[in-house]
């Protein structure tokens, strides 16, 4: 599952052509109508709720339908591993919420594995059995819970570094950003608790 | 309109007739994906090295459709080594077109007695096609929509969404090879009803047109096809009623289909039935 990507908004192309695609656009041929193929496309566009939309010119749905869309497609063609490459970039937290609510039912009831690539963990926080954090080519790996801490935080980072839970969320925190390092902080993190948290 | 019975009792307008449907046939399907894939200055690069096969062939007395269909196909090759790549393709394409078109220079200048012949590459003779030249164009036309039936499916797949497609593992890179191939025996065709400098008309604008009528891919398709096969057949007919060149009518019909389709039937049939259908569309909680 890609980053959200424009799609150009007269390309004639639906949702329900793009869930298709999952299923057999790989194979040769012209891929005539098929009974079989758009039950498959109907129940996976319904899954993730999308019925609504899913005969409208995929470039002219906004990104948090294109992105739920997407899941369908990356389901539909019955996968056991799912990789995801940063699918909540550009969402608004609601969506945020839906997508990863779609993709952490996908794999509890299939039982499969996803590879989830993210600047923000939060959001999947609750789902996530294993993490691996990466920081300019250093990392750390293990459950969220041995991670997630300042020390291990502040030796990746080689700095000294809060990592501060509230509400259930993470926020790593560091002391300066002028000393070169980034802490790729989570888009929506009010600054005032930046602040507070020091 | 006895007018035009008449004529179609002749045998240079049989032959415009057939070889006009053939034509309009692959140059419909083709332009879908020009226009999907953004491809319209290779498809011009395409048509004037062309133009440089068609005169190089003239000069050694071989057949000017065939030079057409060489000089296309070997740019295709070269765009395609080159540069698949959308950002660096533009570049690649100028870069070949230039020293292209000194070549079709030069072949000029060496063949005497040529405007003609030069004059109908450029703009079009279809009522000058022979029996052996409708064959021709019959025989590529029919390799060219067997080998976009094989592609059909992987292509559309690695144009709208080129990164998922990788994934899957359809090969992305090669497929563009290819399309540039089909989209030279496309150019070789539609240059013998509009000619080099007017290729867009029938490799562009029917595409262009029909993805304003309808959000479906296939009946996309087929739409650009019925559009390519009205301005093609259309045109000929008015050029023989009027005796002035074809391409003059295939240029106005195909651009008064893209008006029509853009401004009348477009917003009446695709936009109204399929309203920005989700914008008002609230995910649930």
């Amino acid at each position: 599952m890609p980053q959200h990507s424009t799609f150009d908004p007269d390309l004639p192309l639906r949702g329900r052509d793009l869930v298709r695609l999952g299923i057999d656009g790989h194979r040769w041929g012209i891929g005539w109508r098929d009974r079989a193929a758009d039950g498959q496309t109907a129940a996976a566009i319904s899954s993730v709720g999308a019925e609504r939309y899913a005969d409208g010119p995929i470039g002219r749905l906004s990104g948090g339908e294109q992105q739920r869309l997407r899941v369908a497609q990356a389901l539909v063609g019955q996968p056991r591993i799912l990789l995801c490459d940063e699918p909540l970039a550009n969402l608004d937290l609601r969506y945020q919420q839906a997508i990863t609510d779609l993709i952490g039912g996908w794999k509890e009831r299939a039982r499969g594995t996803v590879l989830f690539v993210t600047h923000d963990v939060n959001p999947v926080l609750g789902l996530v059995d294993q993490v691996l954090f990466v920081v300019n080519g250093r990392w750390a790996a293990g459950t969220p819970d041995e991670v997630l801490t300042s020390e291990r935080m502040s030796d990746l980072y080689g700095s000294h570094v809060d990592v501060v839970r509230v509400h259930g969320r993470i926020l790593v925190v560091g002391e300066s950003t002028e000393t070169g390092f980034n802490l790729d902080e989570p888009h929506h993190m009010p600054v005032s608790v930046e602040h507070e948290a020091h | 309109m006895d007018q035009l019975v008449n004529l179609l009792g002749y045998e240079f307008v049989q032959n415009a007739i057939a070889a006009g449907i053939v034509i309009a046939i692959v140059s419909g399907v083709v332009s879908r994906f020009v226009v999907a894939r953004n491809m319209s200055f290779a498809v011009h690069a395409l048509a004037e090295l062309g133009f440089t096969g068609s005169a190089g062939f003239i000069l050694l007395r071989l057949s000017p459709v065939l030079g057409l269909l060489t000089g296309s196909a070997v740019t295709a090759v070269f765009i395609g080594a080159l540069g698949v790549r959308a950002r660096s393709r533009d570049t690649v394409v100028g870069v070949v077109m230039a020293f292209g078109l000194g070549l079709g220079v030069l072949f000029i200048t060496l063949y005497k007695g040529y405007a003609t012949q030069a004059f109908a590459i450029l703009f079009g003779t279809i009522t000058g096609v022979s029996r052996g030249d409708v064959a021709l164009l019959l025989a590529i036309g029919i390799v060219t929509l067997v080998a976009l039936g094989v592609i059909y499916r992987p292509l559309t797949f690695a144009t709208v969404d080129p990164e998922v497609a990788e994934a899957r593992g359809v090969p992305v890179a090669p497929l563009a090879v290819v399309f540039l191939l089909i989209m030279a025996a496309a150019v070789a065709e539609a240059v013998q009803v509009v000619g080099v400098l007017l290729i867009l008309t029938l490799l562009i604008t029917p595409g262009a047109s029909a993805e304003r009528l309808t959000p479906k891919p296939g009946r996309a398709v087929l739409y650009s096809v019925a559009i390519a096969l009205f301005c093609t057949l259309g045109g000929i007919a008015l050029s023989l009623i009027t005796n002035l060149a074809v391409s003059v009518f295939v240029t106005t019909l195909s651009f008064a289909c893209y008006l029509a389709s853009r401004f009348l039937l477009g917003p009446f049939f695709r936009d109204r039935r399929a309203p920005r259908a989700a914008v008002a569309a609230v995910p649930p909680p």
